[in-house]
């Protein structure tokens, strides 16, 4: 059956007032930021011990989902799945907004972000750093050439070649994130090149939780009929990317335990960090993994979006604290300077972390400005299908 | 008779005068600035380096050092930054040996490595390494994204938290950039030590060319033992300590 897309009516009552709560949010981060520039980042929480802190968490959070968001596009053209085809355009259309409200704290962060430019004149290729400011702007001119792919009938037959090559860019994209920790050879904590798939995987799991939620929550406010093909199949494709997502940060910390050297950093988030063990237990395995799974997989419970729902918040919210544990954690714990010898005075200790409001500010602005991006897009421009009801969207449906 | 002006002449003329003035002014320029290189060549063939000889050094020589950077290059007056916050180019350490309880005390900062981490993570070049081993920073292309100090191995680097006042001319520091030990890179370029290197009455702290068989630094080097921190790294630093 033929897919009809069409724009949002946007003149709701709802639709303002969403706008509006997102508004508020985007001024607030605007507000937090013209403060610590003023001021300098004295009045943040971070310091030269956590030089990235709470903006760096939601950044990095917002650009690893980002690259996962496209995934359910990538399903539908570079693997032929015919159920995910409908869903395309809003996937490419939420990875771009992600990556740009991720971007945007990113560089509001910085300590001159009035250098913008220089950023986009000067790079150093050793750097990875540079090259990531290369593989977003890419992402960008990618995945707006593939949506113009799948919006223009004369271009349709393009979409498949334009969507490999967006799917592969995206791979190289979350590898180059998660290379910026992987190649940090002096911090304990980073030095592992088993980042970098696991950012892949990590991006997976946030992508897809926010596409879900997009999905419904659109198709529930625009009362547009949404069948339970589409949306078990991606609360299944869900429950296994969460999995996935535990047993690298199980490979992860057990192979890091069998070494010495960092065999201090392992204790601290496992055993002995206080907070950041309080966080990885209870915030990124219990709340962000089992708990999720436990509302997907749950036979009591298949088909219930509700669930499907607060599972896929519930691993936002894990994966906002695993990228905590990664980055702040990582940078808590002191490097091993003197091998074999104990820093008594000048350095070493944990580094202590408050974040303070107006980091966490931008941080949510970050995830504001993705959201009122994709509600304005969807009204703008046809999206959305009209009815992703089973008939309609299940190649397989019997009626 | 008067001549009017006519477009092709003005071009004409005009651009023979910039032309003229442009060729002028670039070959004042051009001598002027190799009068300066020539007095002082930045090259591969030296290396500057320092070696730290922890036996001799006391601590209160390495609080001295901290205080002669402080007062060469202007930082450690911030106000309102706290904590781990104040910018620190320099500072005292204090290493106990797990296994026989022998306490050291060093200064540690830039290590100004050949292989610099920090160097390589810069997205924007701005953390640089001069052919003469000297690790820096350039202010105006730095974005404080701070990469750097996430990859620098000795904690040597600090961000600049707060507005400054009260600058040393030759040490323009800025709110919102990295900044550390850039080996008092004035002086060594007018053929004077680094102020920490000069605060210390003793042959505790050498400073010179690793490079220059005849220095002190490198004939020292040949007949002491010496670490390099973290040489595991394979960084291959020019601060060098004896000692530890």
């Amino acid at each position: 059956m033929n897919i009809r897309y069409e724009e949002t009516q946007g003149r709701s009552l709802g639709f303002y007032a969403l706008i509006a709560g997102l508004g508020v949010f985007i001024l607030a981060a605007l507000g937090a930021v013209l403060y610590m520039e003023h001021y300098g980042h004295y009045v943040t929480g971070m310091s030269n011990r956590i030089v990235w802190g709470m903006p760096h968490v939601f950044a990095l959070f917002l650009i690893v989902a980002a690259s996962g968001a496209l995934n359910v596009a990538s399903i539908a053209s570079v693997f032929q799945k015919k159920l995910y085809k409908p869903l395309s355009r809003l996937s490419g259309l939420v990875a771009l907004a992600l990556l740009a409200g991720g971007l945007m704290v990113l560089v509001l962060d910085l300590g001159r972000p009035d250098r913008l430019i220089v950023a986009m004149t000067e790079y150093n290729f050793k750097s990875i750093f540079a090259w990531n400011i290369i593989l977003y702007n890419g992402f960008f001119v990618i995945v707006a050439v593939y949506l113009w792919m799948m919006f223009e009938r004369r271009m349709n037959k393009f979409t498949s070649k334009a969507g490999l090559a967006a799917f592969s860019w995206r791979l190289i994209l979350t590898t180059g994130t998660g290379s910026i920790f992987g190649f940090l050879v002096a911090r304990q904590a980073y030095d592992a090149v088993i980042m970098a798939p696991m950012f892949i995987i990590m991006s997976f799991a946030f992508g897809l939780a926010f596409f879900i939620l997009i999905l419904m929550a659109s198709y529930k406010w625009t009362e547009r009929p949404l069948g339970d093909a589409v949306v078990n199949r991606l609360g299944s494709l869900l429950g296994v990317f969460v999995a996935a997502v535990m047993y690298f940060v199980a490979v992860k910390h057990l192979g890091n335990l069998y070494l010495a050297e960092n065999a201090g950093v392992e204790n601290f988030i496992l055993f002995d960090g206080g907070i950041y063990t309080q966080l990885f237990w209870y915030g990124q395995i219990i709340l962000g993994g089992l708990i999720p799974m436990a509302l997907i997989y749950h036979p009591a419970l298949r088909g219930n979006r509700s669930t499907l729902g607060l599972a896929s918040i519930l691993i936002l919210i894990g994966g906002v604290i695993q990228l905590y544990i990664i980055i702040v954690g990582g940078q808590a714990y002191p490097m091993e300077m003197f091998p074999g010898k104990e820093i008594l005075e000048g350095y070493g200790g944990i580094a202590a972390y408050t974040p303070s409001l107006p980091e966490i500010m931008l941080g949510i602005g970050g995830i504001a400005v993705s959201l009122i991006a994709v509600t304005l897009l969807v009204k703008f421009l046809p999206f959305l299908p009209e009815s992703l009801a089973d008939e309609v969207a299940d190649p397989h449906h019997k009626s | 008779m008067s001549k009017t002006l006519n477009r092709r002449d003005f071009i004409k003329t005009s651009s023979a005068t910039t032309v003229g003035v442009a060729t002028i002014a670039s070959g004042i320029t051009l001598t002027s600035f190799a009068v300066n290189a020539n007095e002082n060549p930045v090259t591969k063939d030296k290396r500057w380096g320092m070696l730290v000889d922890t036996n001799k050094l006391t601590e209160v020589e390495i609080d001295g050092m901290v205080s002669a950077c402080q007062q060469e290059n202007g930082w450690g007056s911030e106000v309102h930054s706290t904590g781990d916050q104040k910018p620190t180019w320099v500072k005292k350490l204090k290493v106990q040996d797990k296994a026989t309880g022998k306490i050291t005390s060093l200064p540690l900062m830039c290590q100004h490595c050949e292989e610099p981490p920090c160097v390589d993570v810069c997205p924007t070049n701005a953390s640089m390494k001069r052919e003469d081993g000297i690790v820096l920073v350039d202010k105006h292309l730095c974005i404080g994204c701070r990469y750097c100090m996430m990859a620098c191995p000795y904690d040597a680097r600090s961000f600049v938290h707060e507005e400054l006042t009260d600058q040393r001319e030759h040490m323009p520091r800025g709110k919102g950039t990295v900044e550390s030990c850039t080996l008092c890179v004035h002086k060594v370029d007018n053929g004077e030590s680094p102020a920490c290197v000069a605060s210390v009455n003793s042959d505790a702290v050498i400073f010179g060319d690793l490079y220059d068989p005849k220095s002190n630094i490198n004939q020292t080097l040949k007949k002491v033992q010496s670490a390099q921190i973290r040489a595991d790294l394979d960084l291959n630093t020019g601060v060098r300590y004896s000692g530890i």
